[in-house]
């Protein structure tokens, strides 16, 4: 709890920033909305508007500035039209709808969660591999870190249109790009955390003439559950990218990563803006249900102390 | 005719490091019989970790022939000769007490029930019934290293090595540890190789003291104990304690002249 005034300060710097930003980002579309709209603006010449600044236009014309919040289409929207967008298109259309965010949210969720389990699941097993194999260690890790230094942007298109070749579209490919971002913060988490355990620790189990597999599941696995769920969280969020980044070359017709798309090429900013919100919010959400995991995970273990 | 169990003859060991050989234990010789408790004392390189470590099979020697019960050091790991007390607990965070001295008893597969039966005891022996369910972290350190004792206890070898097992508590637990530890050993009639730099700790504990020194590390004295088994804190101002305290010290000092 100590925690919430911070974060809401912050929070409201950061609408007090966006709420200010608001009329000078608009007021020269507000100005010309309201010219044509027969209102006196000064400048009364759209050209000569052009010339004057932002700031300058709106200290010229007060009454104008109202406006710059309601455009249809403003260079920059305001809070409240973002959240109006967000509410009509969560609550106020039918899931199954095309209109709906939910609907594309669901799109973009389950590419990413099953971009997120394959991901998991490689990276565990490199890991696993890396710390049992000094061949794999040697081999695997200088790959794992320089497929990270390859853009995404880049490989995303490269990688669906290759599958789209073999026959392969929806939902796999854009989850092997959310696995190729999320593998590599559970490779590295796992392990540091498999290799956690101290030199007397492993004497110890020496002592008892412990096996490779006794040590690592008495010994290694639950010593790297803290290093993993650090890893998760990561790699849920990178997942998300991911799948986002999927849909936006291949012009998807589904998904927030398509949303933000139609947004920007059919002058909608504000869809644009409440995919991103949602996105924003469903990143949130899954790394929140991934911290809750882990604290009630940890304090089972007896090491949340 | 008492049983010789472990025996070292003309052990050496030399480490190679980045700066050249370091000669860890030269020519040490030693016979350990069932029951005794031997403490081995000295300054900061002198060895007697390494020593410990070589009955244990954890360090392989470079010359010479330790047996221990008649196998080499390996073999008695691998048949489990000994139980082996680091000087910090260690004990896992995420297992309970009782989970911590299981494990041994797991990877070792006792049944399920002789596990339970075998916790149950050992944690009677060292004070700690009732902390069973308990998390390390509940406890403190000086209950943290008697967990690790029983821990060493539970599988029921016949030796139990201990590495500076109370270097890091305060001198009132270690008192309070020291008195506890010979009961124990009373009770369970062990044979203990155990490893401390305190000078009234090893006259306090030991039948035997086997004095060290460094560079290279090897045996400068060895000390039959006289005083009795049965030894009540006190004990510490007899004439007699005190005489073998000096004479343990004359020792640490000849070996320190040496460099």
């Amino acid at each position: 709890m100590k925690s919430v005034l911070p974060v809401v300060s912050v929070v409201a710097f950061l609408l007090v920033v966006w709420i200010v930003s608001v009329v000078p980002m608009n007021i020269h579309l507000a100005a010309d909305q309201a010219a044509r709209g027969d209102v006196a603006v000064q400048p009364d010449d759209a050209r000569a508007r052009q010339e004057v600044g932002a700031v300058a236009l709106a200290l010229r014309n007060p009454a104008v500035i109202p406006m710059t919040y309601t455009l249809d289409r403003p260079r920059l929207p305001g809070p409240q039209q973002v959240v109006g967008e967000l509410w009509n298109t969560v609550f106020m259309v039918s899931p199954t709808s095309r209109q709906s965010l939910i609907y594309h949210g669901w799109v973009t969720l389950s590419a990413t969660l099953l971009g997120f389990a394959m991901g998991t699941a490689l990276g565990i097993a490199l890991a696993v591999g890396i710390v049992f194999s000094r061949t794999m260690d040697l081999s695997v890790m200088p790959w794992a870190i320089a497929s990270q230094t390859i853009p995404i942007l880049a490989l995303a298109p490269m990688i669906i249109v290759v599958m789209g070749a073999i026959g392969i579209q929806g939902l796999l490919p854009k989850a092997i790009i959310s696995a190729y971002l999320s593998f590599f913060p559970v490779v590295v988490g796992m392990v540091k955390g498999l290799r956690s355990p101290d030199a007397m620790q492993l004497d110890l189990l020496r002592t008892y003439h412990a096996g490779p597999a006794q040590g690592f599941w008495k010994l290694r696995l639950p010593a790297s559950v803290p290093y993993l769920f650090a890893s998760l969280k990561i790699g849920i969020s990178a997942s998300l990218v991911g799948a986002i980044v999927g849909e936006l070359p291949t012009g998807a017709r589904a998904g927030f990563g398509a949303r933000m798309l139609v947004g920007d090429q059919y002058g909608q900013p504000l869809v644009t803006w409440a995919a991103l919100f949602a996105a924003a919010i469903t990143a949130a959400a899954l790394v929140g249900l991934f911290a809750l995991m882990e604290r009630i995970t940890l304090r089972r273990m007896g090491m949340a102390a | 005719m008492p049983e010789t169990v472990i025996t070292a003859q003309a052990l050496d060991l030399t480490f190679q490091t980045n700066d050249g050989p370091v000669h860890a234990l030269k020519d040490v010789k030693l016979d350990i019989e069932k029951g005794e408790f031997v403490s081995f004392i000295g300054p900061s390189g002198c060895g007697k970790t390494t020593f410990l470590r070589c009955i244990a099979g954890l360090e392989e020697p470079t010359g010479g022939s330790l047996r221990v019960n008649g196998m080499t050091p390996d073999e008695a790991r691998r048949a489990r000769a000994y139980g082996y007390v680091f000087q910090a607990a260690g004990l896992y965070p995420w297992r309970t007490i009782g989970g911590n001295v299981k494990l041994p008893l797991e990877i070792m597969g006792f049944s399920k029930a002789e596990q339970a039966a075998r916790v149950a005891r050992v944690l009677e022996l060292v004070d700690l019934a009732g902390f069973e369910k308990k998390f390390p972290w509940q406890l403190s350190g000086g209950m943290q290293q008697r967990a690790s004792i029983a821990r060493a206890l539970a599988f029921d070898a016949d030796i139990l090595l201990m590495d500076e097992p109370f270097g890091a508590l305060d001198e009132i637990v270690r008192d309070h540890l020291n008195e506890q530890l010979l009961q124990l050993w009373a009770r369970t009639e062990k044979t203990i190789g155990f490893v401390t730099h305190s000078i009234p700790e090893a006259v306090y504990l030991s039948t035997k003291i086997v004095v060290m020194s460094p560079r290279p590390g090897r045996i400068t004295d060895v000390i039959e104990s006289t005083l009795p088994r049965e030894r009540p804190l006190d004990i510490r101002d007899s004439a007699e304690f005190i005489a073998i305290a000096h004479r343990v010290r004359d020792g640490l000092r000849a070996g320190h002249s040496y460099d």
